[in-house]
């Protein structure tokens, strides 16, 4: 559902809505999706991007996002160097994703641990953004709500273990994506949910001995 | 709770309770976000600022483009005006000014408000700023025709677009053409109707522009269709105000919006492989910029 700050916004820092904002958000969230600070960012794009993502400075836009810098930052034109600075090795690539959006990018981050994550994401116009992809898993997330991530074993019940914890915390749902590689291996729930969300729902969610884990991916 | 997928039942509404469209959209959208009207209010009185803020950065005669290619636009056409250079009257001069200040902002890596995007973000600003001048019109005022402004362009996004690499500039220039003929109608204290008449008589001005940025920059010929698009919005407006009606209803002119962005070549839909971008100065343009032709 659009609201009205999705046509009269967002503030930002130009040149363009869906090169520049849209994809500092799509970094944002490949950002929160790793957990950590990442070291290392190898950045896919797709479509239009590809094209032209130098002139756009869309280049700049995704590295300031996985910086954690917000739409409407100054330091945006300036992020490749504050990376340098901060010893984030990053590389770019062309490339030509098939039936994905023409505003596309595929981030994958690694942290200091070597664990990474791949987000893939669209730049869907006026800034707006949609997670199409996260580790391998087909999802769909705009960001405008507090999204649980929780990828788990593919075994009976799993979602009526997460939700009741929902439940019980008075956490209301409105939107539900289940996701699975293969029969009985990984699944993935994505969770859109009213409100804001803490940590102690997380933690019982992750008392189950079949959840992977459970990323908090806060509206953005 | 209102879907925004037609103008229509929008200006029904409006006229069922008797409040202009601004009105009803801000109380719907405080209800839909479960926050108060104040809230919201005060969050578009932030970015009415921030629009300001643009047009006066964007004056600056010296700032250009990072890639050199423009800058500068926005003063000269205000020294036209303040020596009385223009031929189309003050409004007229001052609504071109402040698009081409707003634009170039952006362009510089400046702060802006998208509007619906920011290739398009001096429509706008410059057609709400420059009627504030010349008519007294109050901050309050502009504020909620912004969200008239709004209810437009959600209604465009739902059932076209407003993005370049999908509907062409038309998506862009065409919807914030729109957007701002509508809020200029309401503050100009005309009816919802007429703001939907104003609507309709934008967008079809505009159907089929396409989206050929020189060298992938959003700056060749976005900067000059934000004067082009705001003067756009002052004739739609004008028409509407003077009682003249669009004969195919604004959602129907949408809809052929939609219909024609998904027939566009994709060389002309933000890819910079069509239109102007690959005239021999446009190509000659993105090699200096970038040493190469992309
Ligand atoms: S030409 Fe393309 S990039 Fe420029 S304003 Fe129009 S839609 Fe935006």
């Amino acid at each position: 559902m659009l609201q009205v700050f999705d046509i009269i916004g967002p503030v930002m820092i130009g040149p363009s809505s869906s090169h520049t904002a849209g994809a500092v958000r799509i970094g944002m969230y490949a950002r929160s999706i790793l957990g950590k600070e990442p070291v290392k960012a190898h950045i896919r794009f797709s479509g239009s991007f590809a094209k032209t993502y130098k002139g756009h400075g869309t280049d700049k836009a995704v590295i300031a996002g996985i910086l954690g810098m917000d739409t409407d930052d100054a330091r945006i034109r300036i992020s490749m160097d504050i990376a340098k600075e901060k010893g984030l090795d990053f590389t770019f690539e062309e490339a030509d994703i098939d039936g994905a959006h023409p505003n596309t990018a595929e981030i994958t981050l690694t942290d200091a641990e070597g664990n990474t994550a791949l987000v893939q994401g669209a730049s869907i116009g006026g800034g707006n953004i949609i997670i199409n992809k996260i580790n391998n898993t087909v999802v769909e997330i705009n960001g405008k709500s507090d999204t649980l991530v929780i990828p788990h074993r593919d075994v009976p019940g799993m979602i009526a273990v997460v939700t009741n914890v929902l439940a019980d915390k008075g956490v209301n749902i409105h939107g539900f994506s289940l996701c699975r590689d293969h029969k009985g291996g990984t699944a993935v729930m994505t969770i859109e949910i009213d409100g804001d969300i803490n940590e102690s729902v997380q933690d019982a969610i992750l008392e189950n001995e079949h959840i992977f884990s459970c990323t908090i991916l806060k509206a953005i | 709770m209102f879907k925004y997928d037609s103008l229509a039942d929008l200006v029904a509404a409006a006229n069922q309770s008797n409040e202009p469209l601004s009105k009803i959209v801000l109380r719907e959208q405080a209800e839909a976000a479960e926050t108060t009207e104040d809230a919201l209010y005060a969050a578009m009185a932030k970015s009415l600022t921030v629009m300001r803020e643009s047009v006066q950065e964007g004056l600056d005669p010296d700032k250009r483009s990072a890639s050199g290619l423009t800058g500068g636009d926005a003063f000269k056409m205000m020294r036209a005006v303040e020596e009385n250079r223009n031929i189309c009257g003050k409004i007229f001069g001052t609504a071109m000014t402040k698009a081409l200040a707003v634009s170039q902002t952006n362009a510089c890596m400046g702060k802006i408000v998208a509007a619906p995007t920011a290739g398009s973000c001096g429509i706008l600003p410059s057609a709400l700023l420059t009627i504030a001048e010349s008519r007294n019109i109050s901050d309050h005022d502009l504020i909620m025709a912004l969200f008239t402004a709004s209810a437009v362009g959600m209604v465009i996004a739902n059932n076209a677009s407003i993005a370049g690499a999908q509907g062409g500039c038309q998506a862009e220039c065409g919807a914030a053409s729109a957007m701002a003929a509508a809020a200029l109608v309401e503050v100009c204290g005309g009816t919802p109707q007429m703001c939907e008449h104003a609507c309709a008589i934008a967008l079809k001005n505009i159907l089929g522009l396409v989206c050929d940025p020189v060298a992938g920059l959003v700056e060749i010929p976005c900067i000059k269709r934000n004067a082009a698009g705001v003067a756009n919005a002052f004739v739609a407006a004008e028409l509407a105000l003077a009682g003249i009606e669009s004969a195919i209803p604004a959602d129907e002119v949408i809809i052929a919006m939609k219909k024609i962005g998904d027939a566009m070549s994709s060389t002309l839909k933000e890819t910079a492989e069509g239109g102007l971008a690959v005239t021999p100065t446009g190509k000659k343009l993105c090699e200096k910029v970038f040493g190469c032709c992309q």
